[in-house]
C-alpha cells in the first residue's frame, strides 16, 4: 500500500515538470506552428483560418485542408530571410569567439585568485543582472553614440582631436560589443566553474616533469577547461543568434539579424503567418547546436561521475 | 605496531640481500656511506629556513642525505617535512640558507629544470591522457625520440606491472593502480631523485604493505635516491635506510629505522616511533656506564648506557613492552630492575598479549608477552599482583 502510494507520488513530482512544458511550451510552439501553416488576412486574428468550435468537426477538417506550406516557401523566395539567418548566425559566432577570449582570462583570474577573494569576484560577474538588460543595452548608446562617454574620454586622453567623434553606434561593432557585454557572464560563469575545480597539483606535476608553465597551460589547463568552454560557447550563441534588442538599439539599418526581420514582420507588416514560420525555422536551426550542447553537458557530467 | 615493524625491516633486510640488483646484494649490509666522514652528501640542506607570513615551516635545518640512500621524513602533520620535499622539488624557495644537490645550488631553479621528480600524494595523474600518455609526459618534456618515448613507457609499464592497462585513463584504474601509474611516471626520466609525498596513504593496509616492499625493491633496482614523506611510522621503518624525525620544523633525530627505536634520544621520538613505556624519576648516580635512576613507581632503577647526566636531573626510563618480563612468581634474588604492579588491563591480540600494569605511583606500564602455548585460562588476569622486570641493557635513559 506504501509501496503504492509512493511510486503514484513519484510519478506526480515527475509529471509537474512535464506539465509546464507541455503547458507553457509545446502548446505556444504547437499554436505558432499553426498560425505558420496559415494565410495572411484583413482580420482579427490576422490570418485565416482560424477555428471554431461551433463549426463542429467539420469545420476542423475544413481549416486542416487550408493549410499550406506557402509561408515557408515565401522564406526562400525572398534573400531577406537567408541573408538574416546567415548573418545571425555569423554575429553570433563571432560574438561568442570574442566572449570566450575576453572571458578566458577573467574566468582564470577568478579561478587563481586567493579563496577569500572568489566569492566577492562572483558577485561582480553576476552583479550587471541587477539592472534591467535593457537600460544597460541603453547605457551602451550613451557611451557609445558620436558626443557620447568614449569620445569624451578618448578626446580628454589626446586619442582623439576634438573635432573627431566615434563611430561606432549603429554599425555591427556596436552589436558585438552589446552582446559580448550582455552575454559575458554566462561565458564566465561555466569557465570559471571549470577552472576552478582543477587540482592545483597536476601544474605541480608537470612542471616537475620538465614542462615550462606557459606550455602547462595548453597541455593541462585548456584541455581540461573544454567542458567549460563548449557550455559557455553554447550559452552565449544559442540566445545570441535570436537577440533582438541589442541589434534593434545598437545596430545600424544595415545591420541584419533575424531576431530584428521578425520583429519587423510581427509588428510592422502584421504578416503573423510569415513571422511565425520565421520563428519555427529559427527554432529549426538552434536545435541542432541545442542537442550538441545537451550531449556535450551529459558526457562531461558522465566522464566525472566515472 | 613497532613489533610488526621491526618485523617487516627484517623481512625486508632479507628481500633485499638475495635478488636485488646486480652491484648490490652483499654490499647493502654495510651501506652507511652516512658514517663515512669522507663521503659527501648527495643532497644537502644547508641552514634552510622557511616562512610563510609569521609562520616557520622549517627553522634552520641542516641535513645530508646521501646517494642511492632510501631516506624517510617522518613527524605529524605541520611538522615541515612536506615543506622540505617541496623546496628540494623547486616548488618552494628557502626563505634562508641554500640547498645543494651533487655539489650545485638549486635553491633558486625552476621545478622544471630540477634533475628531480616528485610523486605527489594525490598521484596528480592527468585526467585527460591515458597511462602510457601520463608516462610519456616528461620524456616529451626533454623532447625525446618517439621511439625511444615508446620504448621507455613500455619498460615502466612492465616494471610496475600495468602492461593490459596502456589505453586505460586514470579514471578508469582502481587507488592501487593510480599509485603505479604516479610512480611509473615520477621514475620515467629517471631523476637522480625521487621525492615521494605519501605515497601509500591513500592505499589500504594490505596493499600498502605489498607496495612498502616493491618500493624497496624499485629502488634497489634502479640506484635511485629516494626521499619519502611519510606520518606512519611503520612504512618509515620498513622501507628506509635513515630516519629523520621532525617536529616544529626542526629535526629531532636522524638515524637508521634500528637505531631510532632502540635508541630514542628524546621522550618524543620514543612516543613517536612504536609504542614504549616512560618512568619517571631522578638521576640517583651515574658511574661506568651505568646510570641509576630513582623513581617513585619501583625505587631505583639501573640502565645500561654511557650518558652525561647529572645527579638529581629528572628523566624517564624508556622501556619498549617487548623488553618487559611479566611473571606471578618473585624473581630471582639477584634480578635487576624489579617492579610490583597490578594487572590493569589486558590486550588479547591471538599472537601476543599486552599486560597493561599499574605502579604503585600511578605509572603505567605495558609488558608484551608471546603467546607460545595454548591458553585456555591464562596464567596471569586482572587485578592479579605481579611482578615486573628488564634487563639493564633493555631500556635507555631520556633526560628530555
Amino acid at each position: 500500500m506504501a509501496a503504492h502510494q509512493d511510486r503514484a507520488g513519484r510519478r506526480l513530482v515527475i509529471l509537474v515538470p512535464y506539465l509546464w512544458l507541455l503547458v507553457f511550451f509545446l502548446v505556444p510552439f504547437l499554436i505558432v506552428v499553426k498560425i505558420s501553416l496559415s494565410q495572411i488576412a484583413i482580420s482579427m486574428p490576422p490570418y485565416i483560418p482560424t477555428f471554431s468550435l461551433a463549426e463542429g468537426w467539420a469545420g476542423l477538417v475544413d481549416a486542416f485542408r487550408q493549410f499550406s506550406f506557402d509561408n515557408y516557401l515565401w522564406l526562400t523566395e525572398d534573400d531577406l530571410y537567408i541573408r538574416s539567418y546567415l548573418s545571425s548566425l555569423w554575429i553570433a559566432l563571432v560574438s561568442t569567439l570574442i566572449a570566450l577570449l575576453v572571458g578566458y582570462p577573467i574566468a582564470y583570474g577568478m579561478a587563481r585568485a586567493p579563496s577569500h577573494w572568489r566569492p566577492t569576484l562572483l558577485m561582480l560577474v553576476i552583479l550587471p543582472f541587477w539592472t534591467s538588460f535593457l537600460i544597460r543595452v541603453y547605457a551602451w548608446i550613451g557611451i557609445l553614440k558620436p558626443e557620447g562617454l568614449l569620445t569624451v574620454i578618448l578626446q580628454t586622453v589626446g586619442l582623439l582631436s576634438p573635432d573627431e567623434q566615434v563611430r561606432i553606434l549603429n554599425t555591427n561593432t556596436a552589436v558585438y560589443i552589446g552582446i559580448v557585454y550582455s552575454y559575458l557572464p554566462f561565458m564566465v560563469l561555466p569557465l570559471y566553474s571549470a577552472l576552478e575545480k582543477m587540482d592545483g597539483s597536476l601544474l605541480e606535476a608537470a612542471e616537475d616533469l620538465g614542462c615550462h608553465p606557459l606550455k602547462a597551460f595548453w597541455v593541462i589547463t585548456f584541455p581540461l577547461s573544454i567542458p567549460g568552454v563548449v557550455a559557455g560557447c553554447f550559452l552565449v550563441f544559442i540566445p545570441a543568434v535570436g537577440e533582438f534588442v541589442i541589434p534593434d538599439l545598437l545596430g545600424g539599418s544595415q545591420t541584419l539579424m533575424i531576431g530584428k526581420t521578425l520583429w519587423a514582420e510581427f509588428f510592422s507588416n502584421r504578416d503573423w503567418p510569415v513571422s511565425s514560420a520565421v520563428a519555427v525555422i529559427l527554432l529549426l536551426v538552434l536545435i541542432v547546436p541545442i542537442v550538441a550542447f545537451q550531449r556535450a553537458q551529459q558526457r562531461a557530467h558522465e566522464r566525472e561521475a566515472g | 605496531m613497532a613489533r610488526k615493524a621491526s618485523a617487516a625491516k627484517a623481512a625486508s633486510a632479507k628481500a633485499k640481500t638475495p635478488g636485488g640488483g646486480k652491484n648490490v646484494g652483499p654490499v647493502r649490509r654495510t651501506f652507511a656511506p652516512w658514517n663515512d666522514p669522507a663521503a659527501k652528501p648527495f643532497i644537502l640542506f644547508e641552514n634552510v629556513t622557511k616562512r610563510f607570513g609569521d609562520f616557520v615551516a622549517v627553522k634552520n635545518l641542516t641535513l645530508g642525505i646521501h646517494e642511492r640512500e632510501f631516506f624517510s621524513l617522518l613527524g605529524p602533520s605541520g611538522c615541515g617535512k612536506t615543506t622540505l620535499l617541496r623546496m628540494l622539488a623547486g616548488f618552494e624557495t628557502p626563505s634562508e640558507g641554500r640547498i645543494l644537490l651533487d655539489g650545485q645550488d638549486v635553491s633558486t631553479v625552476p621545478p622544471y629544470r630540477r634533475p628531480v621528480n616528485m610523486m605527489f600524494q594525490s598521484y596528480a595523474l592527468f585526467p585527460h591522457m591515458n597511462v602510457a600518455d601520463n608516462i610519456a609526459f616528461g620524456l616529451k618534456q626533454d623532447k625525446m625520440p618517439k621511439g625511444e618515448i615508446a620504448d621507455r613507457v613500455d619498460e615502466m609499464l612492465k616494471l610496475v606491472k600495468l602492461e593490459p592497462f596502456k589505453t586505460r585513463k586514470p579514471h578508469q584504474l582502481s587507488g592501487g593502480q593510480r599509485q603505479r601509474v604516479a610512480l611509473a611516471r615520477s621514475i620515467a626520466k629517471r631523476p637522480k631523485v625521487l621525492l615521494l609525498d605519501e605515497p601509500l596513504g591513500a592505499l589500504d593496509k594490505k596493499l600498502r604493505e605489498q607496495t612498502q616492499f616493491e618500493l624497496t625493491d624499485l629502488q634497489q633496482q634502479l640506484g635511485l635516491t629516494f626521499l619519502i614523506v611519510t606520518h606512519d611510522q611503520e612504512e618509515a621503518m620498513t622501507v628506509s635506510d635513515r630516519i629523520a624525525v621532525m617536529d616544529h620544523g626542526e629535526i629531532v633525530q636522524v638515524a637508521t629505522p634500528a637505531e631510532i627505536y632502540e635508541y630514542p634520544n628524546s621522550r618524543y621520538v620514543a612516543d613517536f616511533i612504536g609504542d614504549i613505556n616512560l618512568i619517571e624519576g631522578t638521576v640517583a648516580s651515574v658511574r661506568s656506564g651505568k646510570v641509576t635512576v630513582d623513581t617513585p613507581d619501583a625505587g631505583k632503577l639501573v640502565v645500561q648506557q654511557d650518558i652525561a647526566a647529572d645527579v638529581g636531573q629528572k628523566a624517564w626510563i624508556a622501556i619498549r613492552p617487548e623488553k618487559v618480563r611479566i611473571g606471578l612468581g618473585k624473581p630471582a634474588a639477584r634480578t635487576p630492575n624489579v617492579m610490583r604492579g597490578e594487572v590493569w588491563d589486558i590486550g588479547y591480540l591471538g599472537d601476543v598479549s599486552t599486560y597493561h600494569v599499574r605502579l604503585p605511583a600511578g605509572t603505567t606500564v605495558k609488558a608484551l608477552q608471546a603467546n607460545a602455548t595454548r591458553l585456555v585460562e591464562r596464567p596471569i588476569t586482572w587485578d592479579e599482583q605481579v611482578y615486573l622486570s628488564f634487563a639493564p641493557d633493555g631500556a635507555v635513559v631520556l633526560l628530555s
